[in-house]
């Protein structure tokens, strides 16, 4: 008998129009000492089935089938009192954001103390030894004096161990762990799941931890449940999951994980994925409005880009006087040039500045020191705004967050539209057409220029975002982490309309991301930032090979394996890239 | 959103089937398919104060045809008629439902002409804020720094008065600046300007809140990486999102400024008494209180009671309704 069984749950969320099923049908198991881990994409309803578990489903979600059994006993039929005793006893949670997880207005120690308390009633005393004993237990350093401290005083990745003691407080027999370390720096995701992995083993605690990230999954799970639209697509031994995966879905899923260990030309093209995604079709740009205009002029010597020891320095505090004033250098004398034609990459951790740079050289921020050159034009010289103008046109940016780079109140007609009529690139009867036109270039259909933003998942929004910037024909694309808020498969599909379009076009491309794997794929030189400053700039594969930098070597050796993954299904279009490719500008 | 999937994504097999109609049908199809027109359909409150609130407007709207009779019709008042009581009381008259004042007047026609001029001075005057604390705000907001402060001083400064003192002043102001034989025709004018400029201040402070968090959003940016101007990404990009929490106050702002009206008219410092509004009727009708004819004074009374409550639960309604976190 299993620690905990989830036996043929069902959860129904009912609504206005009609009743949503999140989960139907799901049955797994999770030993003591065990991992399991429950991948799927956004919407596949994972959270919903830990939610099940500790019984805080979010309303109006009810339970209509199926069981819950921890120990033996059923758990899910159990009257509010009853729930409340086992959830924090005798199953712990950890949820995604440390910092929303912990109560800002109270020392570390005494929310710990609280838990163990209320649990356990060992009285004040006891309690307070035992939250420093747990801390110790999950790697804090100095837990005496850190328990006297508040959450804000802690780092993410500290935080994060202050969540997993809370956790472990009342020692309990499972402990369900939501997107751990989605909100965590690579280099402190691997410390945690090493943590857990630990934990689990040494006191014979099971776990079930909900991700989408495949790393996760590859680097501790020991069964893995791939759920899909609210099924149990498959489920197994992870090495015998990810190896030699059964279900179309899975192998999709699998194929579409970026590969760390080799540059592919395309990314495999997941069957799985949200239907609409159309490939890109190819035009010929001679005849095309996107190829039309395409000779800037200038195309001199040297780089499209070059940036001559910019630096950027915020006010984090103001104050009248000079020495009272507090401020914090987000880029500091960073200098570097970008080739037309080339996909550069810029890597690095949260805080290493790479937005910033981006920002700084489509204007959103004026450097407080050094000059940024476009194609032999010193920008930062230029003193009036309209002069700016011409090279705003040959720079666009695709940014972050889809559901927020794109104006809720306007049609995406108009969304694409706005540059094209604000740059004047083409008649006003022409407008509508090319706008419909575009649409089709990046796989959405023309009826996509009626609808608004909110209509549409995150990876159409992207393609929106996509067309909006290719609407001013620019040269040189700015991609800041324009994948890291997607799906998997989708990411894939919308890395593949970058290249295509990147090859198509002849963009010269600036792609920041903290995901090497991705860079790997996109890139052709990548230059990697820590700190506001630029560690090292290589070509792609001489940094994958043969890393200069000690920085550089320490993230890579953080990069997931994903050895164990199943690489059979790579189509032929998605063959290695041709030798030679990866090294001309 | 009721009908969220667990994990927020609009993914899901009936959350796209609901887009896909939304997208085919017109504008109308939209709002009765939209989250504020099913809210609304279930909350009695809602209904109930939106049908009053559109009766009394209506009736106001078409007062001259709405009425029974005409008040300012000197000819058709007959002085014998003074003083009656309502229609079912012993010596009531079935000409005069809610009876007549001390001139002979129905009390019911001159409550809905007097609605209607409450009415009229109500919009204008909120109209006249929301205009001037949008624009303030969005300003105030986007531009940030000096003229921020500068702006939220002078917001702060108004608060710490009440908005009926403001108004009292601008009034007093204005009429000594005023020739006197310019008073009675320009009372409205002045009116709603001292009600409309005390009134600012809200709209102000919560349209710069959210053109804080807008001008964040990425959508702004990249607006600006495009090249636009400030003053387009202001009008064209975040005014259309801050509109919202703008149209709840606005409501609720409606039945302040009312009753604004209301109590300067009763101070004597309102509309003239020879187009009375509620305010003035009550007023007038105060000195009949104690000879007994109470209804002189009660049923305007009554009616502002019943037009401001209507329009209060209407805009609470609409606060919670477009506030997701209440839904």
């Amino acid at each position: 008998m299993a620690l905990l069984e989830v036996n043929g749950l069902r959860v129904e969320f009912p609504g206005r129009r009609g009743t949503l099923v999140a989960v139907d049908g799901v049955s797994l198991a999770v030993e003591a000492g065990e991992v399991v881990g429950i991948v799927g994409e956004s919407g596949a309803g994972k959270s919903t089935v830990g939610n099940a578990v500790i019984g805080l489903l979010d309303p109006p979600g009810q339970m209509t089938a199926g069981e819950i059994r921890l120990g033996g006993q059923r758990i899910d039929n159990l009257d509010e009192a009853g729930k409340r005793g086992i959830r924090g006893r005798r199953i712990g949670m950890i949820f995604q954001d440390p910092m929303t997880s912990l109560n800002p207005l109270r020392t570390v120690g005494q929310q710990l103390a609280e838990t163990i308390d209320f649990h356990l009633g060992l009285g004040e005393r006891r309690a307070r030894e035992r939250a420093v004993d747990l801390l110790d237990r999950v790697g804090i350093p100095d837990p005496d004096v850190r328990a006297g401290q508040y959450p804000h005083q802690f780092s993410g990745g500290m935080r994060q161990r202050v969540v997993i003691a809370l956790a472990l407080c009342a020692e309990p027999e499972v402990i369900i762990a939501d997107e751990p370390t989605t909100a965590l720096d690579v280099s402190i995701r691997a410390q945690i799941l090493d943590l857990m992995r630990a934990l689990c083993r040494g006191s014979g605690v099971g776990m079930m931890i909900i991700t989408h990230d495949m790393g996760v999954i590859a680097d501790i799970t020991d069964h893995v449940a791939v759920m899909y639209r609210g099924l149990l697509v498959e489920n197994g031994p992870t090495a015998q999951i990810l190896g030699a995966p059964e279900h179309p879905y899975t192998r999709s899923l699998i194929a579409a994980v970026p590969r760390p260990d080799v540059k592919l030309r395309r990314f495999p093209r997941p069957g799985h994925a949200e239907g609409n995604g159309r490939e890109q079709r190819g035009f010929d740009v001679r005849h095309h409005w996107l190829g039309r205009a395409r000779d800037f002029g200038g195309r001199g010597e040297g780089p499209l880009i070059a940036l001559e020891g910019i630096g950027m320095r915020f006010t984090t505090r103001r104050a009248f006087l000079h020495r009272n004033r507090i401020h914090l250098d987000a880029v500091r004398d960073l200098s570097l040039e970008i080739r037309e034609g080339e996909v550069f990459g810029l890597v690095g951790e949260s805080g290493s500045g790479k937005s910033t740079v981006a920002r700084m050289i489509c204007g959103l921020h004026a450097p407080t020191a050094g000059c940024i050159r476009f194609a032999g034009t010193e920008l930062t010289r230029l003193g009036r705004v309209r002069d700016l103008d011409p090279f705003r046109r040959q720079m666009q940016m695709i940014f972050q967050d889809p559901y927020s780079s794109l104006n809720p109140r306007m049609r995406v007609m108009d969304i694409v539209a706005e540059p094209i009529r604000f740059h004047r690139l083409a008649g006003g009867g022409e407008v509508a057409g090319i706008v419909t036109d575009l649409l089709e270039q990046v796989g959405l259909g023309s009826a996509a220029a009626r609808k608004y933003p909110h209509e549409f998942s995150g990876g159409q929004r992207q393609r929106i975002s996509i067309a909006r910037a290719l609407a001013t024909r620019p040269r040189f694309l700015i991609c800041d982490e324009p994948t890291s808020a997607l799906d998997v498969s989708i990411q894939a599909q919308v890395l593949n309309l970058l290249k295509d379009l990147q090859e198509l076009l002849g963009l010269t491309m600036l792609f920041i991301s903290h995901d090497l794997p991705v860079i790997r794929q996109m890139c052709d030189r990548v230059g990697v930032m820590r700190d506001g400053q630029l560690c090292e700039v290589r070509e792609t594969e001489e940094l994958f090979g043969n890393p200069g930098h000690d920085y550089t070597r320490h993230l890579l050796g953080l990069m997931p394996r994903l050895e164990g993954l199943s690489r059979r299904d790579l189509d032929i279009e998605a063959g290695p890239e041709p030798a030679g490719r990866g090294g001309d500008g | 959103m009721v009908t969220d999937a667990p994990e927020g994504g609009a993914a899901g097999p009936f959350a796209e089937s609901g887009v896909r109609d939304a997208g085919a049908r017109g504008r109308l199809g939209r709002i009765a398919d939209s989250d504020i027109w099913f809210s609304f359909t279930r909350s009695p409150t809602a209904v109930t104060s939106a049908a009053v609130t559109a009766a009394i407007f209506m009736a106001a709207l078409f007062a001259p045809w709405v009425a029974p009779h005409d008040p300012f019709d000197l000819a058709s008042i007959d002085l014998l008629d003074a003083g009656l009581p309502p229609a079912w009381s012993g010596d009531g008259d079935t000409r005069f439902l809610l009876g007549t004042d001390d001139q002979g007047r129905d009390v019911l026609s001159t409550i809905i002409h007097g609605a209607r001029i409450s009415l009229g001075v109500g919009f204008a005057s909120v109209l006249l804020s929301l205009v001037l604390g949008v624009t303030l705000g969005l300003v105030s907001g986007y531009a940030g720094g000096r003229i921020d402060a500068f702006i939220m001083r002078v917001a702060d400064i108004q608060l710490s008065f009440p908005a009926i003192l403001i108004a009292l002043l601008i009034d007093g102001v204005a009429r000594s600046a005023l020739p006197r034989d310019m008073h009675d025709e320009l009372a409205f004018h002045v009116l709603i300007f001292a009600i409309g400029i005390s009134g600012w201040v809200q709209y102000a402070r919560t349209v710069r809140g959210s053109t804080l968090v807008e001008k964040g959003k990425e959508y702004v940016q990249a607006a600006r990486v495009i090249g636009i101007g400030r003053s387009t990404i202001l009008v064209r990009h975040i005014l259309p999102n801050v509109t919202g929490p703008v149209l709840v106050i606005a409501t609720i702002h409606l039945a302040i400024a009312i009753i604004t009206e209301a109590t300067l008219s009763f101070l004597g410092v309102g509309v003239p008494p020879t187009t009375p509004s509620l305010g003035t009727l009550i007023r007038v009708g105060n000195d009949f209180l104690f000879s007994g004819e109470w209804w002189i004074t009660i049923f305007p009374g009554a009616a502002l009671v019943i037009l401001v409550l209507a329009v209060n639960l209407l805009g609470d309604w609409l606060r919670d309704a477009l506030n997701p976190k209440l839904r």
